[in-house]
């Protein structure tokens, strides 16, 4: 169960990045790095959204790379756009495990099952624009976890929640990470977020991904990029 | 988006149904081919007019879509439905309209004699101008009026923040937004003046305003010389294409939704502009509703004692206009790019007498062209709304694609999963819209029926111009306003359907 | 099970149908439209052919053309002089072979190819209400005040527009040119076809309107109005004549025949004043319906044959087009 980022180049634009790091178990990972560093574009490319110019993306042992984005291990919270608006919660929700409009008795518990395990039992008939930014965040954690893929790649998804609630989904996404054994690579600026939940950190600077540390050393004594990203020295 | 393979296909589709027929006529034409003075002056005369229609539909359409975006009135709804109406009309029943106010005895000029006036003469270029206005400016009006709604409420609130005046509003906000659609506006209502026929001849006072369909017709039905049909044909379609062509370009790549609707931020207006506003609705109103009041008037009172075979073929367009409609957004869905949109520009750029011609003769060795003249006739009726129809449905479609593609495809959707579950639902409000524009139009349009329909299958349209061939113009007349009321009804029912459920968006 | 019978119906009666043979006559849209006179004459002819007469509407001429010998027509009916020179060259036409003595034209008609059915004359008709003092010649209606309003039809898209610029060349000649100088003025418009510019003089847009000798005869028959009038020129009015013919390939010779026939009968004949609204070409004028008898119609009539009219219509066309640019 480990995932393998071999030699992966990425182009877009002017900008190249260049990943190679050690086998990745499961756990929680921060990426970390200055604006514009290519921290969403690695996410994309492993997600399936960004093709690679060389390099292997393994998957017990198996290069993933061609594969389109359902097909790989991984699924994915978005920075916004992850819901549809126009569909009830349970419907977003359903979509992760059919295209029928009738449920089976099966697909429906599971559904209500998810709703009930991040705290929005009973609201599964609401649309999004019923609902808080955090019942959303909420919903599109529901989904993720009924798409059932042992790799979660997070791009800052809660960045426009308050402190309390962005703290709090923070906390529900690192439970049901621990309680699947998935692992988590997940985009974020805030300090703060990696220490709460991640135990490492992958920093993203000038053109390469740096292999993992652990995050609160590495936030002690942060190599020059990071540094001057976290304007600590 | 929709897989490659359906977009090719149907693309493919399209353009075949346009260049064969044209290359049907090409290929039955002998070597000669006239193109002489009368030729030149019915391009110069086209080109003149369809440049100046278009050119007044846009601009006036610019303080009207203004107008009505930023104002709330009872019966808003209402009044730009009916504000749309003269664009799904057939010609004939508008331009008597038209004259019912403007023309020797109209309106206008009984209340200028009235008032110790000159009377004003409607024919003449300023004809052709003020019919092509009157039928294209609510077209011009809607496409810029979504503009409008598509502006984010955020731009117009840091508007007001910053105490911006009227001028400096128009020109940081609104400007840019304008700028963008206007040449696609007037790019599609130059290319609809450029087949002007019937109107330009008799609004137009005379052979002064000869257009190149005229020429064409004039080949075809009197001289049976192909071969300058088709060239005339071919002329028509390239500046068509030519002028779609250089639209989408300047247009760069717009990413204007149809909006929501929604009204714009309710700040308190001057009064000094809300009367602008008042006045400008009022005039448009004025101008477009009334003709059709007029006839409205007119004919009325005879709609319950048309006979049966009018009541027969008014069902029979209804049933046409709906089967052209399902085509027309079968076409569009896929088709909804920069590309389809260059492609869906030949459905409005060929004249139809030659489309018509050249179908016969494609069909003829394998089938009687009686036995599938309605048939025809609905493939050229969705033909001729699908450029309208993508008008309306690009923009959402694409807005569609950039925010919910890569969810999509992260859930793995597939094609089917992501028309049914994500396209369809989002543009129900726009596929309402392009809906009710095809099947009115559709319901309007005399069409290709009356080159090689039979009497047993005849339109509503057709009847209409068999009534006034046999001298019974009060019928015609009542018959033109079943017309108007069945077109508005499909317009207004799809346009409704499309809007309810999609309120909670 | 009901559906079941009502199919076998169907298929039984569309059976019988197919026993019958089928006689397919092109015609125009106006002919053949539930006011023309076509569905009567399609009920007076199967009463007495055992046959199913099908009138297929459209372009006649044009359609010919295109369709060349594998045309399904077996006759043809509603063509017109102005275009007779180019039926005659396809060559897809037959000889009418009926006896042209009971013609009842004001002219002599000889031609064996096409049959003359009903005919008229170009004329402006105007309301006596609102035109009191019409003009009572062509010259008249020359030297009229430039006020008077004229609506007449294309001479590049109608029929009727075309016969217009003949019968100025035929009244007027070389001075054709000039004459329509002096008319552009009074014209208002010109449309495309005749029912355009009708619709806008019944509407009261225009004093006078191109039409011909026979169109007051609908509204004094029909509407029982009788202030529209034709006003009668004495130089003479431009003969506007509808033909049939049979086309040469048919497979249904005899009845064709039989159609052709038929159209010089009295029955077809008393079915054209009423239902076409023009004069029978084989019918006496005291068989006249009355209102067609007390027509007042022009003493003198002219008339181009189709060959001086095919060399005279590019000429003719382009004077009118020049003089009406100016």
């Amino acid at each position: 169960m480990v995932l393998k980022i071999n030699n992966v180049h990425i182009a877009q634009g002017g900008f190249r990045l260049t990943a190679s790091l050690p086998p990745l178990e499961a756990g929680i990972y921060a990426v970390m790095g200055p604006s514009g560093a290519g921290k969403s574009s690695l996410l994309a490319a492993l997600a399936g959204f960004l093709a690679l110019q060389d390099g292997q993306i393994l998957w017990k042992g198996r290069d993933i790379a061609a594969l389109p984005p359902a097909q790989r291990p991984m699924a994915m919270l978005f920075q916004d756009n992850n819901l549809f608006p126009h569909l009830s919660a349970a419907r977003n929700i359903a979509l992760a495990l059919t295209r029928r409009a009738k449920l089976t008795a099966d697909q429906t518990d599971q559904v209500n099952a998810a709703l009930g395990r991040v705290g929005l039992a009973g609201f599964g008939t609401k649309k999004p624009p019923q609902l808080s930014g955090g019942e959303q965040s909420r919903v599109a954690l529901a989904r993720v976890m009924l798409q059932d893929k042992p790799i979660l790649l997070v791009d800052e998804p809660f960045s426009a929640l308050g402190p309390a609630l962005k703290a709090e989904m923070l906390d529900l996404l690192g439970e049901l990470a621990r309680e699947r054994g998935s692992l988590v690579m997940m985009v974020t600026h805030d300090p703060a977020d990696a220490l709460r939940i991640a135990e490492k950190t992958i920093v993203v600077a000038e053109g390469t991904a740096h292999p993992p540390e652990q995050t609160k050393g590495l936030l002690q004594n942060p190599p020059p990029a990071l540094a001057a990203y976290l304007g600590t020295d | 988006m929709a897989p490659r393979a359906v977009q090719i296909i149907a693309g493919a589709a399209l353009a075949a149904f346009v260049i064969a027929p044209l290359s049907a006529v090409w290929a039955k034409a002998g070597p000669a081919v006239r193109f002489g003075p009368a030729e030149w002056a019915a391009l110069r005369f086209t080109l003149l007019q369809a440049a100046l229609s278009a050119a007044l539909s846009v601009l006036l359409a610019i303080p009207l879509a203004r107008a009505l975006a930023r104002s709330r009135f009872w019966g808003r709804d209402v009044t730009i439905m009916l504000l749309g109406a003269p664009f799904i009309l057939p010609v004939i029943v508008a331009v008597l309209g038209l004259i019912a106010i403007f023309g020797q005895n109209g309106l206008l000029n009984d209340g200028l004699r009235a008032l110790g006036f000159e009377p004003l003469s409607i024919y003449g270029l300023q004809g052709v101008l003020l019919a092509h206005v009157f039928f294209n400016l609510p077209l011009a009006t809607r496409m810029i009026l979504l503009g409008w709604m598509s502006l984010p409420s955020e731009r117009i609130r840091l508007g007001q923040s910053l105490g911006l005046g009227a001028m400096a509003r128009f020109y940081l906000i609104e400007w840019p937004m304008i700028r963008r659609i206007l040449p696609s506006a007037f790019a599609v209502i130059f290319v609809i003046c450029l087949s002007s026929f019937a109107v330009a001849l008799t609004l137009g006072g005379g052979p002064k305003a000869t257009t190149i369909e005229l020429a064409i017709y004039q080949a075809f039905r009197f001289e049976f010389d192909f071969a300058t049909a088709a060239l005339l044909g071919l002329v028509q379609l390239f500046l068509s294409v030519s002028a779609a062509g250089v639209a989408l370009w300047l247009a760069g790549h717009d990413r204007l939704g149809i909006g929501l609707d929604r009204p714009a931020p309710a700040a308190r207006r001057p009064l000094s502009e809300r009367c602008i506003d008042a006045g400008v609705i009022l005039g448009a109103m004025l101008f477009l509703i009334l003709p059709l009041a007029l006839l409205f008037i007119k004919g009325a009172a005879g709609v319950p004692d048309l006979g049966a075979p009018v009541w027969f073929a008014a069902l029979r367009s209804l049933a046409l206009a709906l089967g052209a409609t399902l085509l027309c957004l079968c076409f569009a869905l896929p088709l909804a790019t920069r590309w389809g949109e260059l492609i869906a520009t030949l459905g409005i750029a060929v004249s139809p007498l030659v489309l018509g011609t050249g179908l016969f003769l494609i069909v003829r060795p394998y089938v009687n062209p009686f036995d599938v003249a309605l048939g025809v006739t609905l493939c050229v009726n969705a033909l001729m709304s699908l450029p309208f129809a993508l008008r309306i449905l690009r923009p959402e479609v694409q807005a569609v694609e950039q925010n919910f593609s890569h969810l999509s495809a992260a859930l793995g959707l597939g094609a089917w999963g992501w028309f049914r579950w994500v396209m369809l639902p989002r543009l129900r409000r726009p596929l309402g819209f392009a809906a009710g524009l095809t099947a009115a139009l559709s319901m309007g349009d005399l069409g290709v029926i009356a080159l090689f329909g039979d009497a047993e299958w005849a339109t509503l349209p057709l009847k209409i111009y068999q009534l006034m061939g046999s001298y019974r113009m009060d019928q015609a007349a009542a018959a033109a306003v079943l017309l108007l009321a069945l077109s508005l009804g499909l317009f207004w029912l799809f346009d409704r359907v499309g809007r309810y459920g999609a309120q909670d968006q | 099970m009901k559906n079941l019978t009502f199919a076998a119906g169907l298929l039984t009666a569309s059976a019988a149908l197919a026993d019958t043979p089928v006689l397919t006559v092109y015609a125009p849209d106006y002919f053949a439209s539930e006011w023309g006179p076509g569905p009567s004459i399609e009920a007076a002819f199967e009463a007495s052919c055992d046959c199913d007469l099908q009138f297929k509407t459209g372009d006649v001429l044009g359609r010919i053309i295109l369709e060349g010998t594998r045309t399904d027509a077996d006759a043809v009916i509603g063509l017109n002089t102005d275009i007779t020179k180019k039926a005659r060259e396809t060559g897809l036409f037959a000889p009418h072979g009926q006896d042209v003595a009971k013609l009842t034209l004001p002219l002599d008609w000889t031609d064996e190819v096409f049959l003359p059915f009903n005919y008229s004359h170009t004329a402006f008709i105007y309301n006596t209400e609102s035109l009191p003092n019409a003009p009572q010649s062509f010259d008249e209606l020359l030297a009229a005040d430039d006020s008077l309003s004229l609506v007449i039809q294309d001479p590049r898209s109608s029929i009727s527009g075309l016969a217009l610029v003949l019968w100025v060349k035929s009244v007027y000649g070389d001075r054709a040119e000039s004459v329509w100088e002096q008319l552009a003025p009074k014209i208002l418009t010109v449309t495309k076809g005749w029912s355009e510019s009708y619709g806008l003089f019944t509407d009261g847009e225009a004093d006078m309107v191109l039409s011909y000798t026979t169109s007051p005869a609908y509204h004094i028959v029909a509407e029982g109005d009788l202030t529209k009038k034709a006003a009668i020129f004495p130089e003479g009015h431009y003969f506007m004549v509808e033909l049939a013919a049979k086309i040469a390939g048919t497979d249904n010779p005899e009845l064709a025949d039989a159609f052709l026939a038929f159209i010089l009968t009295d029955t077809f004949q008393n079915l054209i004043p009423t239902g076409n609204w023009s004069l029978p070409a084989a019918l006496p004028v005291p068989e006249w319906p009355e209102a067609f008898q007390e027509l007042p119609l022009p003493e003198k009539v002219l008339f181009y044959s189709e060959d001086e009219a095919a060399d005279l219509r590019a000429e003719t066309i382009e004077e009118w087009r020049r003089a009406l640019s100016k």
